[in-house]
């Protein structure tokens, strides 16, 4: 009964190019791949003198933030601004009663501007997906975060930032260390490192902040962090939401901290070459040390350096397979 | 009005009848099958050759939104989307806006289900004031004024000294309650099963305990109060053993099951389908089994519809903002003929849940076909390819995921009372 439809096809044209990017989930590792080298180009770039490029020239990039983020929202501005596009920038509060019919209003103000790209936080797991499928055609829509579900950018500027420093997936063995059942990034880094053909994935973490059944996703579960680190090669820290105390989830900060935040102690069971990854902000003290985060082993500014390439590239990439898709479309329409 | 209906296959459960013969009505009720009966002259008459001629059907849970949510349907469109799908009763539980805790409510739902003369409508009332799960409510008056039960819906109900008190009460006056378990704080934010799905999309899980606590409490104090009890739209497997363990003990308790858990599974919303957004949720694929498993064993006396109707707004938004639930009443007949084309019952089995067995959880002669009874009848023809759209609709809402899928089971014919209230154009 009712066929499974991939639901990750939304983000693919029929030339199996983006035109969306929404979830890291049911992406081929020769898509993730292009992704990585076509961000590595803007990396390089970045360095010069001239920043810019007019891969987007005169396109119109919307970035819907429902949710607050200073720093996912201004990697995004500066990566469509390095692609020369228009940048209009609105941060939306939400109201839990009126949440559907303002999304809904908000959508059709913006597609009333003719704006070509949506880049979306939302609060609510799907919502990036929701817009996808109810945006008018050739609008690209980018997957800022989307409630628990994926934060596809940052785990692509993660993938980069390993490439970098490891080479290849096939022989690491990757920790995602904390908060699992409420993290986004947890879950969009687990389905890329798995295309990618990392060699294991662990993830590390209390029961009551694992979400139910997370093995089958591919990952091996550690509640002991000693146990977890051993011959890694990859940790990658999450962070630790203030509120996890209240809902009875955790007994205290000190507590999280002696059994999994990461200590230069905790880090001499990884291997040697390891490297540290952060999401940011980090919370010192909570999930990591200082002496980790500012240490020789914390790629943590990497990361949001190679985040304004990978922006650029998931959003280049998607404008050209909106281009490609209504390039088909007219052809089709004219017969040829 | 005397109408004759001839040659169908009449399927009468209650009555283990199966067999091509004519039924004979006059004055709203059965005259007699088989034999025309003496000075009988029929004014109408209804050709059922091919047709299947079966009780009209018993939907134990349908949402008709009046009063308070007419945005989302009326009496009369939901009641006319009833009849086009066989249905001659429906109960209808207190989730009106005022909620059903009083009799104007009660009196005002019947006056316009008898207005709108579709179907006969059956009232739930509410357990406690409001939903609130702290007060009574006047039970014995809205029973006088026709509620066939009461409920506290999924509203919980935190103390379990004010949950014995209603049931004593409710047992005082012999009673039927109607249970649909759920803990409320198990089940808080929830918007699906809470399984692998759940954690891939990332969406709040609901998980079985939130149905089976409020089972097991609610099975315990049943027992200790003696009053007679219903479990409605129960998804877990869990649950169901449980409420058939309690019958074996001589428990005076039945069950019935919404059609779409036993036909999808949770795996149904991994493309964030808000038509697929429902409570109770669709559950893994181990409970659909254990749920059609308790079908071949008699485990649960009915399927419903859980028929909830929505304006297009309510299921606009990403997954877990929409407001859950979805149509039903349309296509309960031919869901539950899915059941038998997957030859898991037969076509008389299957009619039972949804005629014998509903009349039987509520203790109404309704629900079958011997002379005397109503002349509540539905005529269909199960082998007959149909499809719900958008403009056959008669719900006002289109909120199904079954909405434009290719499906069995036409309806020519509903009689309520011997009176024609649809007829297939």
């Amino acid at each position: 009964m009712f066929e499974q439809q991939d639901p990750n096809l939304i983000q693919l044209n029929n030339a199996g190019q983006l035109k969306h990017f929404l979830t890291t989930e049911g992406l081929s590792r020769e898509l993730l791949t292009e992704i990585l080298d076509t961000a590595d180009s803007f990396v390089d770039m970045s360095a010069q003198q001239v920043k810019k490029v007019p891969l987007l020239r005169g396109k119109t990039v919307v970035n819907l933030f429902f949710e607050a983020s200073t720093r996912t929202a201004s990697t995004f501005e500066l990566a469509a601004k390095r692609l020369s596009a228009d940048v209009l920038n609105l941060n939306i509060k939400t109201s839990s009663t009126s949440k559907g019919e303002t999304l809904k209003d908000t959508l059709m103000t913006m597609e009333a501007m003719h704006s070509d790209m949506f880049v979306v936080r939302h609060s609510d797991s799907g919502a990036a997906h929701y817009i996808a499928a109810n945006v008018t055609p050739n609008v690209a829509v980018i997957n800022a975060g989307d409630g628990r579900h994926a934060h596809p950018t940052q785990a692509m500027l993660d993938m980069l930032t390993i490439r970098q420093h490891k080479g290849s997936f096939e022989p690491l063995i990757v920790a995602i260390v904390g908060d699992i059942l409420h993290s986004r990034v947890a879950r969009s880094q687990i389905h890329a490192l798995r295309a990618l053909g990392a060699a294991e994935i662990r993830v590390i973490a209390p029961t009551t902040l694992l979400p139910r059944h997370i093995e089958a996703l591919g990952v091996k579960v550690f509640t002991d962090m000693n146990q977890g680190l051993k011959d890694v090669d990859v940790v990658m820290m999450l962070r630790l939401q203030k509120e996890r105390m209240q809902s009875a989830l955790l007994p205290s900060e000190a507590e999280f901290y002696k059994l999994y935040g990461l200590t230069e102690e905790k880090l001499k069971l990884t291997h040697p070459d390891s490297i540290v990854m952060h999401p940011g902000p980090i919370n010192r003290g909570v999930e990591i040390e200082t002496a980790v985060a500012d240490g020789p082993k914390s790629m943590i500014l990497k990361q949001v350096t190679n985040g304004i390439a990978v922006r650029m590239a998931v959003m280049s990439m998607s404008m050209g397979g909106q281009m490609t898709e209504q390039q088909a479309e007219r052809q089709s329409e004219t017969g040829e | 009005m005397n109408i004759e209906i001839q040659n169908g296959r009449v399927i009468d459960p209650a009555n283990d009848l199966d067999q091509i013969t004519s039924v004979f009505i006059s004055a709203g009720k059965i005259a007699a099958l088989g034999e025309t009966p003496a000075d009988f002259n029929a004014d109408q008459v209804i050709d059922a050759t091919g047709l299947v001629v079966s009780p009209g059907l018993i939907d134990l849970c349908a949402q008709l939104r009046e009063p308070g949510y007419t945005r989302k349907g009326t009496i009369a469109s939901e009641t006319a989307a009833a009849a086009a799908g066989g249905i001659t009763t429906i109960c209808t539980p207190p989730t009106t806006k005022p909620i059903a805790d009083n009799t104007a409510v009660v009196d005002l739902i019947q006056d316009r289900a008898k207005a709108a003369g579709n179907t006969r409508v059956l009232p739930m009332g509410a357990l406690t004031q409001g939903l609130q799960g702290e007060q009574l409510s006047p039970m014995h008056a809205l029973s006088q004024a026709g509620c066939i039960g009461f409920s506290n819906v999924r509203e919980p109900i935190r103390s379990s000294l004010i949950l014995v008190r209603c049931l004593e009460y409710a047992a005082t006056h012999n009673l039927l309650v109607i249970f649909q378990p759920q803990d409320a704080d198990l089940a808080a934010d929830g918007a699906m099963h809470d399984d692998t799905t759940c954690t891939r999309l990332g969406l709040n899980g609901i998980p079985e305990s939130a149905e089976t606590i409020e089972v097991a409490r609610n099975l315990l104090l049943i027992e200790q109060t003696d009053v007679r009890a219903h479990f409605g739209q129960l998804s877990c497997e869990r649950s169901v053993k449980m409420v058939m363990d309690a019958r074996e003990r001589g428990l005076n308790v039945t069950a019935d099951i919404a059609i779409q858990n036993l036909l999808l599974t949770d795996e149904n919303v991994s493309g964030f389908d808000p038509n697929f957004h429902l409570i109770p949720p669709l559950r893994s694929q181990l409970d659909r089994a254990g749920l059609r498993q308790a079908l071949l064993a008699d485990g649960f006396q009915a399927i419903c519809s859980d028929h909830q109707p929505h304006e297009l707004a309510a299921k606009q938004a990403p997954f877990a903002a929409t407001e859950s639930g979805m149509t039903g009443v349309e296509t309960l007949l031919s869901l539950s003929l899915m059941l038998v084309e997957q030859e898991l019952i037969s076509l008389p089995q299957m009619l039972h849940k949804l005629t014998a067995g509903p009349a039987a959880v509520l203790g109404t002669e309704l629900g079958a076909l011997q002379p005397g009874s109503s002349a509540d009848i539905c005529i269909f023809n199960p082998e007959q390819e149909w499809m719900l759209t958008e403009q056959n609709c008669r719900s006002a809402g289109i909120n199904t995921p079954f909405l434009n899928y290719p499906l069995k089971g036409v309806v020519h014919y509903t009689l309520l009372e011997g009176q024609i209230v649809f007829q297939q154009s």
